[in-house]
């Protein structure tokens, strides 16, 4: 059998410290366009509208600013839609961490359906910032999906001190529920990261 | 679905990599676990033609206001593979990089060199049928960071691809063929020295224009489709 690989990965690097004005514009107030923004709910759109919520925090548990963190979903269905158009759901949005002191990202959407028959609701959310050498995976589940994160694959695979870690909590507010997903890079409680 | 290659560690560099001193305490301490590749991770944002503007493969005008940005001017070129050497036609590629004069237009940027009125640094473009990409840009200049004694990143465009699905992300850096910074840039010596190389781009005088702008090229790789018998 002939060696199908004859090119090698180009190596990651990390994303620095100066790209918000490139990937996030309208979120730190530049003015020209985003490629896509975090708050994926349109006019009409099917299913419960919620917001992700989290702080990502270093080793020594301080605030990360100026991170990002890109979200990967289905649809209400468990439906994923590739193409990324401007008047529908497309699942991918993108967010930053802002440059305040109150570090933390919101991601509007819906909460997704499940994909297939194993797996509980999911978000895949990838990570990036200054000081990752490689961006980072992470998925969260949803606290309400009890019996559906019983039967989850993934999560069940996990050990059984650090599956806490993917589960967003869910607060019911005023009138939108949030979930809160705090991500910690490293130490007590480090987030469980994925590889595929 | 197929499956796609795992991410190869010889390509990459750890997560931890003391030198680069802001990755001590920001990138995990724990290995990942690898888990099932499942339709989450084999689908991915894919774009069109729509999620373009007129000129934002064009570094050296999408951000005018008075007149042309100072520098070198560059164009930029090169395909988008798999690691099977197949092209990624229709994939989205970003870039950003500082002026000429080692100055990104990020408010955070404190950086004394000046900021140029008619220069944004960042663009977008799509890969065509035969997986290139190409802009026109001006050459970054370095700039100094407070990570060691002196150290002044060596010149470099951040370049983030998409690819097919949610595996073959990657964000990564290109640098310069014969830039004497290289060696002493803890972020480029971050990935095995084999690997590292190929971050650097050639001058490629094929690509010039003449009298208009010189030109650099570099091929990106990303995870691709694994080899089935049925392939061989
Ligand atoms: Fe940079």
């Amino acid at each position: 059998m002939p060696e199908m690989s004859e090119k090698k990965q180009t190596p990651s690097q990390t994303v620095g410290p100066f790209f918000s004005y490139g990937w996030t514009p309208q979120q730190y107030g530049y003015d020209h366009s985003d490629l896509v923004p975090g708050n994926l709910v349109k006019d009409g759109i099917q299913g419960e509208v919620i917001t992700i919520q989290g702080i990502i925090y270093n080793g020594e548990g301080e605030e990360m600013k100026h991170a990002v963190v890109e979200s990967w979903q289905a649809d209400h269905a468990g439906k994923y839609t590739e193409l990324v158009a401007k008047d529908k759901f497309s699942g991918f949005g993108r967010i930053g961490t802002g440059r305040g002191d109150d570090a933390s990202y919101r991601i509007r959407t819906i909460k997704p359906g499940q994909v297939d028959e194993q797996q509980a609701p999911h978000i895949t959310l990838t990570i990036f910032s200054r000081g990752l050498m490689h961006h980072a995976y992470t998925r969260l589940y949803f606290s309400d999906e009890v019996e559906a994160n019983a039967k989850d694959p993934l999560l069940q695979s996990l050990p059984d001190d650090r599956r806490y870690t993917l589960i967003a909590q869910r607060m019911e507010g005023e009138d939108e529920v949030t979930y809160r997903f705090d991500i910690h890079m490293q130490g007590d409680g480090e987030t469980v990261f994925l590889e595929f | 679905m197929k499956p796609f290659t795992p991410k190869d560690k010889d390509s990459h560099p750890t997560l931890i990599h003391p030198p680069y001193k802001s990755s001590n305490l920001r990138s995990p301490s724990k290995n990942s676990i690898i888990v099932p590749q499942t339709i989450t991770e084999l689908t991915g944002p894919q774009f069109d033609a729509s999620a373009l503007g007129e000129l934002d493969n064009d570094l050296t005008r999408n951000g005018r206001k008075t007149g042309e940005p100072l520098g070198e001017r560059l164009i930029v070129t090169g395909r988008v593979l798999e690691e099977n050497g197949k092209p990624i036609p229709n994939t989205m590629v970003e870039v950003w990089q500082a002026n000429a004069a080692g100055r990104y237009i990020d408010l955070d940027d404190q950086h004394e060199a000046p900021l140029d009125p008619n220069f944004l640094g960042a663009g977008r473009m799509i890969t065509d049928k035969n997986g290139e990409y190409r802009f026109l840009t001006l050459r970054p200049g370095a700039y100094p960071w407070g990570n060691h004694y002196n150290a002044w990143r060596p010149s470099h465009i951040h370049f983030s691809v998409i690819g097919p699905n949610m595996m073959t992300r990657l964000v990564t850096q290109m640098y310069f063929d014969g830039d004497p910074l290289l060696k002493y840039d803890p972020i480029y010596q971050g990935p095995p020295d084999e690997a590292r190389k190929r971050l650097v781009a050639d001058f490629s005088l094929d690509d010039t224009e003449e009298g208009y702008a010189l030109a650099y090229r570099w091929d990106i790789v990303i995870r691709g489709h694994k080899a089935t018998p049925a392939d061989a």
